[in-house]
């Protein structure tokens, strides 16, 4: 069977090229990098040649990026790195209700500590009004974390605006960039942005590598104590062949980025155009402004069914997506994402993602829109809400909400 | 994560559908934790003579309400009274831990059913 992979917002294999520069370092080139003789000498250099890739696909400077385990990391680091720097100074964090966990259970776990937390709405699309975010500032607030583009709905945040809104207060400002470097352009500078974390998996490098931007002169509080690496930044012998990958699929997303975009754009909206044109009681979850979204992220709610049994139904069919149901989340509740969007509760349920990647082709996609209308019809018809009277109308009353 | 007989089971599922002529229908579950299970029966001389259901749910709220069916046809009441959803699963070879909770849940509407089988047939 015909193995078709869409789920690339969860994962990414790693490009061939990129493995090829990292085998080096689990054989001949072993030193660890902190090491002054010639084993180490001749890794150091590669690990300061992966932060010149990483600083140079986001506009910084190499000393501003700092190597860590994955996105979790460094969203941990940045917000209670900052919080902890900057406790003389507020105690008030300003997010919002759409991060992804590692951002949202970070911003709780600091609420429970006594920290002030805000979590900005969003609307039905799912985006932010950033009058809320000014109006959201207090003369102690020290950080704003926005992710700059959303894992399940591909939304895309005015970052660029927010930081603009962050420099007038002085306030400092973080984004999850997991899920836009290598997809959009993302520049540091134009941005204003003071902290932005990658992760390698996302990008075709591997698992258990990713960075962080610190720009120069940000106080950080260091959670990980011991060794000097990372300019005391971050201890622990690194992760020298993650590193190298994440720096080569860092330089390749660079070259190729323009090309990729439109390339998945184009079947992306083929996907979505033939969803839409042939599987009727659907819901966009998401803005409809296509050049607002993620240019390969795509997410649909099927009415009438649930998530986890038409994603294994299409696993049948070698097809891989993902989707926002309880089943897949591992709780008892939807996406918290479909529930600050207020999406109806049965209709969060089913929202389905597929987020498509560089090695997705038209032949992919025509083959789920060949088996995608059949199943969603034959789950229907096995589903006590299908055709009795109820509608797959949005709630009114929002009572799936959290965190707002 | 699933045993064969659920994925059997989910694959092809067994007495899908609704009775026109039941003489008693239970549903269970609600939308909010993603299940619904909706089961019809048709009870003569006190026996199940026949039971189809309708699913809203993942992949064990569909097996387990096949299965409830497949165990329940042509048994008297108080023998489909006695299954439990413990039981179901069991039939099934199990269910993955966080599904215990959610999902397993078809016996109860079997359950369901056959009450408002006795209130409307006393």
């Amino acid at each position: 069977m015909n193995r078709i992979y869409l789920d690339y917002n969860a994962t990414s294999p790693v490009r061939p090229e990129v493995l090829e520069v990292m085998l080096p370092f689990y054989k001949e080139q072993f030193g660890n990098p902190s090491s002054v003789h010639w084993a180490g000498r001749q890794v150091s250099g590669a690990l300061e040649k992966a932060r010149e890739q990483v600083a140079a696909l986001i506009n910084a400077s190499p000393a501003e990026i700092v190597f860590v385990s994955c996105g979790s990391e460094g969203d941990n680091m940045a917000i209670k790195g900052t919080l902890t720097a900057l406790k003389g100074k507020g105690n008030h964090v300003i997010t919002t209700a759409v991060e992804h966990p590692a951002v949202l259970e970070t911003c709780e776990a600091l609420a429970k500590e006594g920290y002030d937390v805000t979590f900005l709405p969003v609307d039905k699309d799912g985006q932010l009004d950033l009058a809320d975010l000014e109006k959201a500032i207090t003369d102690k607030t020290v950080l704003i974390s926005v992710m700059w583009a959303n894992n399940e709905t591909g939304n895309i945040y005015p970052i660029e605006e927010i930081g603009k809104i962050a420099k007038k207060y002085n306030i400092r400002f973080h984004t999850d960039a997991v899920q836009a470097v290598g997809k959009i352009p993302v520049d540091v500078q134009k941005a204003n942005v003071d902290l932005l974390v990658i992760s390698g998996h996302k990008i075709g490098a591997p698992k258990g590598v990713g960075a962080i931007y610190i720009r120069r002169g940000t106080r950080m509080a260091t959670f990980l104590h011991g060794g000097h690496q990372e300019r005391n930044r971050r201890a622990g012998t690194q992760n020298v062949a993650g590193i190298v990958g994440l720096g080569k699929a860092c330089e390749i997303a660079g070259a190729e980025l323009d090309d990729y975009y439109k390339r998945v754009r184009l079947l992306r909206d083929r996907l979505e155009d033939g969803i839409l044109s042939q599987v009727p009681d659907i819901k966009l979850n998401g803005t409809p402004d296509r050049d607002q979204r993620l240019p390969n992220t795509l997410n649909v709610s099927f009415a009438y069914i649930e998530g986890e049994s038409l994603l294994l139904n299409l696993d049948m069919f070698g097809i891989a997506a993902s989707s926002g149901s309880a089943c897949t989340s591992g709780s008892l509740e939807p996406s918290h994402v479909m529930g600050a969007m207020c999406v109806e509760v049965t209709l969060a349920h089913s929202s389905t993602r597929f987020s498509l990647g560089p090695e997705t082709t038209a032949e992919d996609i025509d083959k789920v829109l060949e088996v995608l209308p059949a199943t969603v019809q034959r789950l229907r018809d096995m589903s006590p809400l299908y055709n009795c009277g109820r509608t797959a109308e949005g709630c009114e009353t929002c009572e799936t909400v959290r965190r707002i | 994560m699933y045993t064969d007989k659920v994925m059997d089971h989910f694959t092809n599922p067994r007495n899908v559908g609704e009775i026109e002529d039941a003489n008693g229908v239970g549903e269970v579950g609600n939308a909010s934790c993603g299940d619904i299970m909706k089961i019809f029966l048709k009870v003569e001389d006190n026996i199940i003579k026949d039971v189809k259901f309708k699913t809203f749910g993942c992949g064990a709220a569909i097996a387990t309400s096949s299965m409830v069916t497949e165990m329940a046809i042509g048994k008297t009441i108080d023998e489909a009274l006695a299954l439990s959803n413990q039981a179901v699963a069991e039939a099934l070879d199990g269910l993955p831990a966080q599904k215990m909770h959610c999902s397993n849940l078809a016996a109860d509407a079997l359950h369901e059913a056959i009450k408002n089988y006795r209130e409307h047939n006393s």
